[in-house]
C-alpha cells in the first residue's frame, strides 16, 4: 500500500546503541511506557484470560453434553467447601450455572478479545505501522494495562462472595435489572459493576491514546488514505469505546445506586423502567460488538493483502466501510430487544436499520475476494486463518440478516439460534482473526518463526471443532432451545452432544497453539526483518524482527508517488 | 390500537396486590389439591373452581380430560434441524418468511462466497499464477456489489415488514384476555373476562412428566388452557425480575416486565398442547418454569371455564347446567397424581 524511501532501511540495520537500551525487569515490565512491552503484556494477559474464559465453556460444554444434571451439583459443592459453606443445594448449584455463564461472556469480551485485538495488536502495531516512534501517550498506555488487573481480580473475586441464591454474579453479562438488582442480594454483582467500570475506564483511556497517535503521530508523507486498513480499524473502533463505554457506565453506575443507595432508575415502582437499563446497556453493546470485530477487519485486510501479492482492492471502499459500520453500529441497538414489547414502528425501524449493516459489511467481503482475484498467493498460516475468516464470518453475517427480521425473531431470540450467530462472528470471526494476526506477526514481536506445520494443523483441528461446536446450535435454536439453560428436554439431546464433541476437537486445537507458541520461542528459527515477502508493504516490515527498543527515532518519509 | 401498551408505574402499583393475594390463596389451594388422594379424582371438583370467592356458587362442571400431546406437535423433535411446525397464522406467514425467502438467501450467499474463494484460491496459488495483477479498483464492480445487496434487502424487508404488520394487529373486541405473570420460578394465569382467579403452573419432576406421558423440562401442573380458534389476547407481566413467555410453536415470545403490561394476540388453529420455556434469564430456575398451552375446542373450553367457577362471555346463569349435561365425566385438570 505504502512504499518507503530507500534510505531509511539503513536507520535500522546497523547496532542500536541507544535504542535498544531496556530498563531492568521490573522497571521494563511493570512500569512500562514501550507500546511494543505494553502490547506484549497486553497479549499475555489476554491468552491467560482466554484460558480462563475458554475453560469454563468447557465446564458448560461438558454439563450440556446430556439431559438432566451431571456434574454442576458437584462443581457448586466444590466452590462451597473452598469457601467453607455447607454443601450446595440445588438452587445454588442452578445459580453457578448462571455464574458461569456470566463469567464466560465478560471474560472473554472483556479480558480477552478486546485486550488481545485492541491492547495488544493495537499497541504494538499502530505506531509502527504509521512510522511514530511510540504511543501519544506513554505512561497513559501503560495504566490502560494495569487497570485490567484489579478489573479482572475483581470479576473472578465475585464468584466467591455471595450474590443472591448463591455464590457469583449470575446475571448474564447484559447484567439486566431487575435481576441485577433487586434480584440478586450480596456484593457479587457490585464486584462484576465495579470490574466492568475500571475495565472500560482502561478502555476510554486506551481510545484517547489511539485517537490521538494516529491523528497527531503518522510520519511525513502517511496521510490518513495511506493509512494501512489496520490503523483505519483501531481508529474507527476507538471512537466507538470513546463514545459508547462512557453510556455503559453510566447505566451501571445507576445499577449501583439502585442497589445499594435506594434510587430507583430501574425499578418501576419507584418510578422507573428495567427497559431503560436495557436501552443504555444495548447503546453501548451493539458497538461493542463491532469494538470486538473490527481491528480484526484490518488484521485481515493486512494479511489478504500480503499473501496476494496484491494492494487491497477498493482500499477507499474499505476503510469507509468500516466507519460505515461504526456509525450504523449506533442506531441499531434496540433489534436486541425486539421481545421486551417495543411499539411496532420501533420495531420496524429498527428491523430496516439493522439490515442496512449488511450492505458495508458485504462491500468487505466482496473486496476482499477482489484482493486475492488476480494475486500469486501463498497459503502460510495466517493466511489460512484470514480465508477461514472471511467464510466463517460471512456464515455468521448471514444469520444476523434472519435475525434482523423482528418478526422472525420473535422466535429465535434468546435461542441457541442468537448464540451459534454471535459465536460465529466472534468465536469464528474475532477469535480466527486473533490467531491470524498471531501468526502474521509472531516472528515481528519475538524474532522466531513460528512452525508451519503446527500452525497448519492448529488451523484445520480448530476449524473443524468450531464448527462442530456451533453448527449445530443454529438447529438447536430453530428448534426453539433457550439461551443459558443448564439443562433441556430430551429432544435436544443429539445436537448438545455433538457440540461438547466439538468443543474436545477444538481443545485438542489449543494444545498445538500452546505447543506451538512455547517450541517456536524456544527453538524457532530466527525470524528476518521481512519474512512474508514483497507482499508484506506496511512499515513493520521494514525494522528488525524483532524491532528495536525505540523504533523510527528518524522518522521515515512515505513516498508520494505511492498509490492512494 | 394496535401498539402494545406499556403502563410503566400505574401497572406495578394497580396489580401487585392482587397478584400477592392471589398467589397465596392459590398456593394453599395446589397444596390441598396435591395432598387428595388420587380415588378421589371424579368426585373432587376441579381444583381451581374451590378457589372462587365464596360468594359465587361452586359450579359443579366437570373439566375435559388432561389432554396428551401428540409426540413433535407443540415441542422439538429429537435431533431437528428446522423450527416447529406452526399453529397459528402469523407464525405460518413467519415460516414462510423465513423457509422460503431468508434460508435460500442466505444458503446462496455463503455458497456464492465460498465458490467466488474456492475458485480464486485455486486459480490465484502462487505455483499457477507467480505474477500477480496489480488491479486494485474497479468503480463499476464496487457499486455493483453495494447497489445488489440493497436491492436484495428491500424485497426482504417489504414481507419483513409486512409481517411485524401483521404480528401487531389489535386483538378484536371479543379475544379472550388471559393474564400471564411470570414469577421466580413459575407462572401465574388469570382469565378476568371468566372471572377465573390466578392459578400457577409449576413445572412436573421428572416422574410426574413420565407417568403423565409428557416431555419432562416442558410438562407443567396446571396448563394455560385456551379455545382453538377464537382470539387470544395475553396481557403479559413479570413479578420480579424479567421473564419471557415463549411458545415457539405458536410464533410467541414476549418479555414479561415487572411494571409493564405487554401484550400479544393469536388465534390458535388446531387443539393440542403446545410447549415453551421462559426465554430471559431470571435466576437460578430460569431453566426450569415450562409454559404448557392446551388448546381445546370451544365448546369444551368453556366446559373447563365452567369447571374452574368462571362464566361464560354474556351467559345466563343456565347455561353451566347446559355444559354440565354435555360435559364427558372424567378426570378434573388438576390430576392429583401431579
Amino acid at each position: 500500500m505504502t512504499t518507503i524511501t530507500a534510505d531509511h532501511h539503513s536507520d535500522h540495520t546497523h547496532d542500536h546503541h541507544d535504542a535498544d537500551h531496556k530498563p531492568a525487569f521490573f522497571q521494563r515490565w511493570f512500569m512500562s511506557t514501550n507500546h511494543k512491552d505494553i502490547g506484549t503484556l497486553y497479549l499475555i494477559f489476554a491468552i491467560f484470560a482466554g484460558v480462563v474464559g475458554g475453560a469454563i465453556s468447557g465446564l458448560m460444554r461438558a454439563e450440556l453434553a446430556q439431559p438432566g444434571i451431571q456434574y454442576l451439583q458437584g462443581w457448586a459443592n466444590i466452590q462451597h467447601a473452598m469457601l467453607g459453606a455447607e454443601p450446595a443445594s440445588l438452587d445454588q448449584a442452578y445459580h453457578l450455572w448462571n455464574a458461569l455463564i456470566t463469567a464466560h461472556g465478560l471474560i472473554m469480551v472483556f479480558f480477552m478479545v478486546m485486550p488481545a485485538i485492541i491492547g495488544g495488536f493495537g499497541n504494538w502495531f499502530v505506531p509502527i505501522m504509521i512510522g511514530a516512534p511510540d504511543m501519544a501517550f506513554p505512561r497513559m498506555n501503560n495504566i490502560s494495562f494495569w487497570l485490567l488487573i484489579p478489573a479482572f481480580a475483581l470479576l473472578l473475586g465475585s464468584a466467591f462472595v455471595p450474590g443472591g441464591t448463591g455464590y457469583g454474579a449470575g446475571t448474564g453479562w447484559t447484567v439486566y435489572a431487575p435481576l441485577s438488582t433487586s434480584g440478586s442480594a450480596g456484593p457479587a454483582v457490585d464486584m462484576a459493576i465495579l470490574s466492568l467500570h475500571i475495565a472500560g475506564a482502561g478502555s476510554i483511556l486506551g481510545a484517547v491514546n489511539f485517537i490521538t497517535t494516529i491523528l497527531n503521530m503518522r510520519a511525513p508523507g502517511m496521510t490518513l488514505h495511506k493509512m494501512p486498513l489496520f490503523v483505519w480499524s483501531v481508529l474507527v473502533t476507538a471512537f466507538l469505546l470513546l463514545l459508547a463505554l462512557p453510556v455503559l457506565a453510566a447505566a451501571i453506575t445507576m445499577l449501583l445506586t439502585d442497589r445499594n443507595f435506594g434510587t430507583t432508575f430501574y425499578d418501576a415502582s419507584g418510578g422507573g423502567d428495567p427497559e431503560l437499563y436495557q436501552h443504555l446497556f444495548w447503546f453501548f453493546g451493539h458497538p461493542e460488538v463491532y469494538i470486538m470485530i473490527l481491528p480484526g477487519f484490518g488484521i485481515v485486510s493486512q494479511i489478504i493483502s500480503t499473501f496476494s501479492k496484491k494492494p487491497v482492492f477498493g482500499y477507499l471502499g474499505m476503510a469507509y466501510a468500516m466507519v460505515a459500520i461504526g456509525v450504523v453500529g449506533f442506531v441499531v441497538w434496540a433489534h436486541h430487544m425486539f421481545t421486551t414489547g417495543m411499539s411496532v414502528n420501533v420495531k420496524m425501524y429498527f428491523t430496516a436499520a439493522t439490515m442496512v449493516i449488511a450492505v458495508p459489511t458485504g462491500i468487505k467481503i466482496f473486496s476482499w475476494i477482489a484482493t486475492i482475484w488476480g494475486g500469486s498467493i501463498s497459503y502460510k498460516t495466517p493466511m489460512v486463518w484470514a480465508l477461514g475468516f472471511i467464510f466463517l464470518f460471512t456464515v455468521g453475517g448471514v444469520t444476523g440478516v434472519v435475525l434482523a427480521n423482528g418478526g422472525v425473531d420473535d422466535v429465535l431470540h434468546d435461542t441457541y439460534y442468537v448464540v451459534a450467530h454471535f459465536h460465529y462472528v466472534l468465536s469464528l470471526g474475532a477469535v480466527f482473526s486473533l490467531f491470524a494476526g498471531f501468526y502474521y506477526w509472531f516472528p515481528k514481536m519475538s524474532g522466531r518463526m513460528y512452525n508451519e506445520f503446527l500452525g497448519q494443523l492448529h488451523f484445520w483441528v480448530f476449524f473443524v471443532g468450531v464448527n462442530m461446536l456451533f453448527f449445530p446450535m443454529h438447529f438447536l435454536g430453530l428448534s426453539g432451545m433457550p439461551r443459558r439453560y443448564p439443562d433441556y428436554p430430551a429432544a435436544f439431546e443429539k445436537w448438545n452432544s455433538v457440540a461438547t464433541h466439538g468443543y474436545e476437537i477444538m481443545a485438542v486445537g489449543m494444545v498445538i497453539f500452546f505447543i506451538n507458541v512455547f517450541w517456536s520461542l524456544a527453538a524457532g528459527k530466527k525470524a528476518v526483518g521481512n519474512p512474508w515477502g514483497e507482499g508484506a508493504t506496511t512499515l513493520e516490515w521494514t525494522l528488525s524482527s524483532p524491532p528495536p527498543f525505540h523504533q523510527f527515532e528518524t522518522l521515515p518519509v512515505i513516498d508520494d508517488a505511492a498509490h492512494h | 390500537m394496535n401498539k402494545v401498551k406499556s403502563l410503566v408505574l400505574a401497572g406495578l402499583l394497580a396489580f401487585a396486590p392482587s397478584i400477592a393475594m392471589n398467589g397465596q390463596a392459590l398456593a394453599q389451594d395446589n397444596v390441598a389439591a396435591a395432598a387428595a388422594p388420587a380415588a378421589d379424582n371424579a368426585a373432587a371438583p376441579a381444583d381451581s373452581a374451590a378457589n372462587a370467592t365464596e360468594a359465587a356458587p361452586v359450579a359443579k362442571v366437570a373439566a375435559p380430560p388432561r389432554m396428551k400431546p401428540t409426540e413433535g406437535i407443540g415441542m422439538p423433535k429429537p435431533g431437528e434441524v428446522t423450527l416447529q411446525e406452526q399453529f397459528t397464522s402469523t407464525g405460518h406467514t413467519a415460516r414462510w418468511l423465513h423457509d422460503k425467502m431468508l434460508l435460500p438467501l442466505i444458503f446462496a450467499i455463503s455458497i456464492l462466497v465460498l465458490a467466488l474463494m474456492l475458485y480464486a484460491m485455486w486459480k490465484f496459488r502462487a505455483s499457477a499464477n507467480p505474477i500477480p495483477s496489480k488491479t486494485s479498483h474497479n468503480t463499476l464492480i464496487e457499486v455493483v456489489w453495494t447497489v445488489l445487496p440493497v436491492l436484495i434487502l428491500l424485497v426482504v424487508a417489504v414481507p419483513s415488514i409486512g409481517l411485524l404488520a401483521d404480528q401487531y394487529k389489535p386483538a378484536p373486541k371479543d379475544a379472550l384476555t388471559v393474564k400471564v405473570t411470570g414469577y421466580q420460578w413459575y407462572w401465574g394465569y388469570e382469565y378476568p373476562d371468566a372471572g377465573i382467579p390466578e392459578f400457577v403452573s409449576n413445572m412436573l419432576t421428572e416422574e410426574q412428566a413420565k407417568a403423565s406421558g409428557e416431555p419432562h423440562q416442558l410438562a407443567a401442573d396446571n396448563r394455560l388452557v385456551l379455545p382453538v380458534g377464537r382470539p387470544i389476547k395475553l396481557i403479559i407481566t413479570g413479578a420480579d425480575v424479567i421473564h419471557s413467555f415463549a411458545v415457539p410453536s405458536l410464533w410467541v415470545k414476549m418479555d414479561a416486565v415487572p411494571g409493564r403490561l405487554n401484550e400479544k394476540s393469536f388465534t390458535i388453529e388446531k387443539p393440542g398442547v403446545y410447549y415453551g420455556q421462559c426465554s430471559e434469564l431470571c435466576g437460578a430456575r430460569h431453566g426450569f418454569m415450562p409454559i404448557a398451552i392446551e388448546a381445546l375446542p370451544p365448546a369444551q373450553f368453556d366446559q373447563w371455564v365452567l369447571s374452574q367457577g368462571g362464566k361464560l362471555p354474556g351467559a345466563a346463569p343456565a347455561a353451566a347446567e347446559t355444559a354440565q349435561a354435555a360435559a364427558p365425566a372424567a378426570a378434573p385438570v388438576a390430576d392429583a397424581k401431579l
